[in-house]
């Protein structure tokens, strides 16, 4: 969601509080029946005219996937869901896959532009390029020629399969198997589409990359399945930013993100969350359940994670690294914001396995109205990792009293000269900070802004400069109506 | 010019100003003095609208407006300031970021266009110049590891910045040694003018010397119990305020 800011405060000015992503795009759509049995992942498949191997993996999934359980262990509350009561297929019914932006359907670029994100100025403004999402599908990615001269492949996952099916074949599960977890494996069965990125040997990307995802389509789930390869010495920085309509049902979104990396490989990986969290009284909202893990396969290899978590009615998420090279380092920065009645679950797994690698991890939680807000981590380090080394450091915020904020730190360490460090802190924005910004003419949603994101400081400086100021103010939005 | 008649209020059902009267005409300034306990800060708390105090009897105005009705924020746009005794740190906050955020949103309630980053970096550095301070005070985050004097010097320069109407400074030579001293009072002086008045809050003659006040009044239990020239405050200094106020 690389927004160009100026229209993000045009879309906020437009309307007085509350989500300003939550309108509707009237499209026409093509569905798979309602529900979710073997010919739903078969129609899948087919409509995505996918190579057989693909479709075996998918209805492989979907058996180990009827064998499971669907997690408890999470801090959250949410009513049983039923899986028969979806789609798991919405696409806007084009004949044709555009081939440029002038092929696109004129109200798709309308809703993108809405959102704050201007195709067609991108396009030529150039630095940005941008793949859409809308509902099941990709509708367009911008700069691939451009890209395509650095041998980088940036596109969606149904058209890598179709055109990259050996890259595809290789890395799909390789770093997320199918039966990894519950919603992992039924993104398995049935994920659509989502960003499929190559970044040859020794290749620095020139541009973001970017993936912008739109749910619209109402009962509809998204699961979208997201792969980058970072080979030998390449560097790429990489955006997601999401939202969805204000609808009173809770809509499903499950996604599986599988990064790889090489020796000497870097990849940033940032994410700006706001799909629609549900209104003042916690009826509707997105549950947002996501894997995403990173495999440090090559030394001194570097994955970066940073989210800013605002949005969902549940947030169930654990950007991990497996850090599997020597010298290979994993970093994770997140701030999640809990207002209303959202509950965020969101943490990080560490796994130190490559000798002398090194992890960070900043977390921020912040909990407003009465969300719940919880941070699970888990840092472990096997017996050959000698030398690793962990800090973590994990800061709530609390505004007013009817919120909760825990923290969850599992550390298995079995070897003796890794070093392994835990900060902690709880605290209240208090009346004296806030008394001496209102003196100082700030309203008292200015000053909880102000103070919040300065509390978020260490992650949000960790954004591409773009994504930090529409972070900022979105930080800001999340918290109206929490004071006063 | 800020009229404050009978002003009664009360912390935590305790009654701490016991009916102040005290008119500070626009252009003067004048020195409210008094012991430990006296009500001095609950006074500038309460003209500033800080929670948790109950206003209990009395009326303030400035310009004529009601300011007790109003809140910190709506003080600040009318012109009101208030120099704290104990700056409040604002971790992971640059200071030009809060400055020009408080001075845009004093800008914005008046009616005027908002200063850009560009714009405001320009003021700032004119004004920490005038005051002879550091441009690595806009760096920093607001009041985090700051010294005493330090913080002093920055509700200063927030001053300076936002040119209000009225400052109130809450005992803001507390702390301070003799050179930091001078850059507030240089600070304080530079507003002077027709425009500008100010209620300086203070334990001790001694900043006195460098903000010379029109009128010194003696708070004692919540009550002015003596006004006068600037000689009072020398007199306070050489009898106490036992003795004075008898």
């Amino acid at each position: 969601m690389p927004a160009v800011s100026e229209t993000l405060e045009t879309v906020q000015a437009a309307s007085d509080g509350g989500y300003k992503w939550g309108f509707e795009t009237d499209i026409a759509m093509e569905y798979a029946p309602k529900g979710l049995n073997e010919d739903i992942v078969r129609f899948i498949s087919a409509k995505k005219n996918e190579p057989a191997w693909l479709l075996e993996w998918r209805l492989k999934a979907y058996a180990a996937w009827l064998k499971m359980e669907e997690p408890d262990w999470a801090a959250v509350n949410y009513p049983k869901i039923d899986y028969q009561d979806a789609y798991y297929y919405a696409a806007p019914t084009n004949k044709v896959v555009p081939k440029s932006l002038d092929e696109v359907d004129p109200e798709l670029l309308r809703t993108y532009e809405k959102l704050g994100i201007p195709l067609r100025e991108q396009e030529r403004l150039q630095g940005i390029a941008v793949d859409m999402v809308f509902d099941s599908v990709s509708v367009a990615t911008t700069f691939k020629d451009r890209l395509h001269k650095d041998g980088i492949i940036f596109c969606s996952i149904s058209e890598a399969v179709q055109e990259h099916p050996e890259l595809v074949q290789q890395y799909l599960g390789s770093v997320v198997p199918q039966a990894d977890n519950y919603f992992a494996c039924l993104n398995s069965a049935v994920f659509t589409d989502g960003s499929f990125v190559y970044i040859p040997k020794g290749v620095r990307c020139p541009m973001e990359l970017s993936t912008y995802f739109r749910i619209n389509a109402k009962s509809t789930g998204q699961f979208e399945r997201t792969l980058i390869i970072a080979e030998a010495g390449s560097h790429v920085s990489y955006l997601e930013g999401c939202t969805a309509p204000m609808r009173d049902e809770n809509q499903m979104h499950a996604a599986v993100v599988e990064l790889v990396l090489m020796d000497d490989a870097t990849i940033k990986y940032s994410t700006v969350q706001n799909w629609y969290p549900g209104d003042a009284e916690g009826k509707g909202g997105i549950y947002n359940f996501v894997t995403k893990r990173a495999a440090c396969r090559g030394a001194r290899s570097k994955v970066s994670w940073t989210q800013v978590e605002t949005g969902s009615a549940i947030t169930w998420k654990y950007p991990s690294c497996m850090l599997l090279g020597d010298d290979s380092v994993g970093e994770f920065y997140s701030v999640a914001i809990t207002n209303n009645h959202q509950q965020a679950d969101t943490g990080t797994k560490m796994w130190h396995v490559g000798k002398n690698t090194k992890s960070t991890i900043v977390s921020k939680g912040i909990s407003a109205g009465q969300g719940q807000n919880t941070y699970r981590g888990l840092v472990k380090i096997s017996a050959k990792a000698t030398g690793a080394r962990n800090f973590t450091q994990c800061d709530s915020l609390l505004i007013g009293d009817k919120c909760g904020a825990h923290t969850v730190p599992y550390i298995e360490n079995r070897c003796s000269t890794a070093k392994v460090e835990h900060e902690a802190t709880t605290s209240r924005i208090a009346e004296d900070q806030m008394f001496y910004c209102r003196s100082r003419g700030l309203s008292q949603e200015e000053a909880v802004g102000l103070i919040v994101n300065g509390f978020c400081r260490e992650v949000l400086k960790e954004l591409p400069m773009e994504f930090a100021v529409e972070a900022q103010k979105l930080l800001a939005i999340s918290l109206e109506g929490s004071v006063g | 010019m800020l009229k404050i008649a009978g002003l009664t209020a009360e912390i935590d059902g305790k009654q701490i100003l016991n009916g102040i009267d005290l008119v500070i005409p626009t252009g003067e300034i004048h020195a409210v003095m008094g012991p430990n306990g006296s009500g001095k800060s609950t006074l500038s708390y309460v003209l500033s609208g800080r929670e948790g105090y109950e206003i209990t009897g009395g009326t303030v105005t400035f310009n004529g407006m009601d300011i007790l009705a109003m809140e910190p924020e709506e003080r600040a746009a009318a012109g009101l300031f208030l120099a704290f005794q104990y700056p409040v740190e604002l971790p992971g906050v640059g200071n030009a970021n809060f400055m020009r955020t408080a001075l845009n949103s004093i800008r914005k309630s008046k009616g005027e266009p908002e200063v850009d980053a560009m714009a405001f970096l320009k003021l700032a550095r004119t004004k920490l110049k005038a005051l002879q301070m550091s441009d690595d005070m806009l760096k920093r985050n607001v009041n985090v590891g700051f010294s005493g004097g330090e913080k002093k010097r920055n509700e200063v320069l927030q001053m300076a910045l936002l040119e209000p109407s009225l400052a109130i400074l809450d005992e803001t030579d507390s702390g301070l040694d003799i050179d930091a001293l001078k850059i507030v009072a240089d600070g304080v002086n530079a507003m002077r003018g027709a425009g500008f008045s100010a209620l300086v809050i203070t334990h001790y003659q001694r900043l006195l010397d460098y903000i010379v006040p029109d009128r010194v009044h003696v708070l004692m239990a919540g009550r002015i119990v003596k006004s006068g020239g600037p000689e009072l405050a020398l007199e306070l200094e050489a009898e106490g305020y036992a003795k004075v106020a008898a």
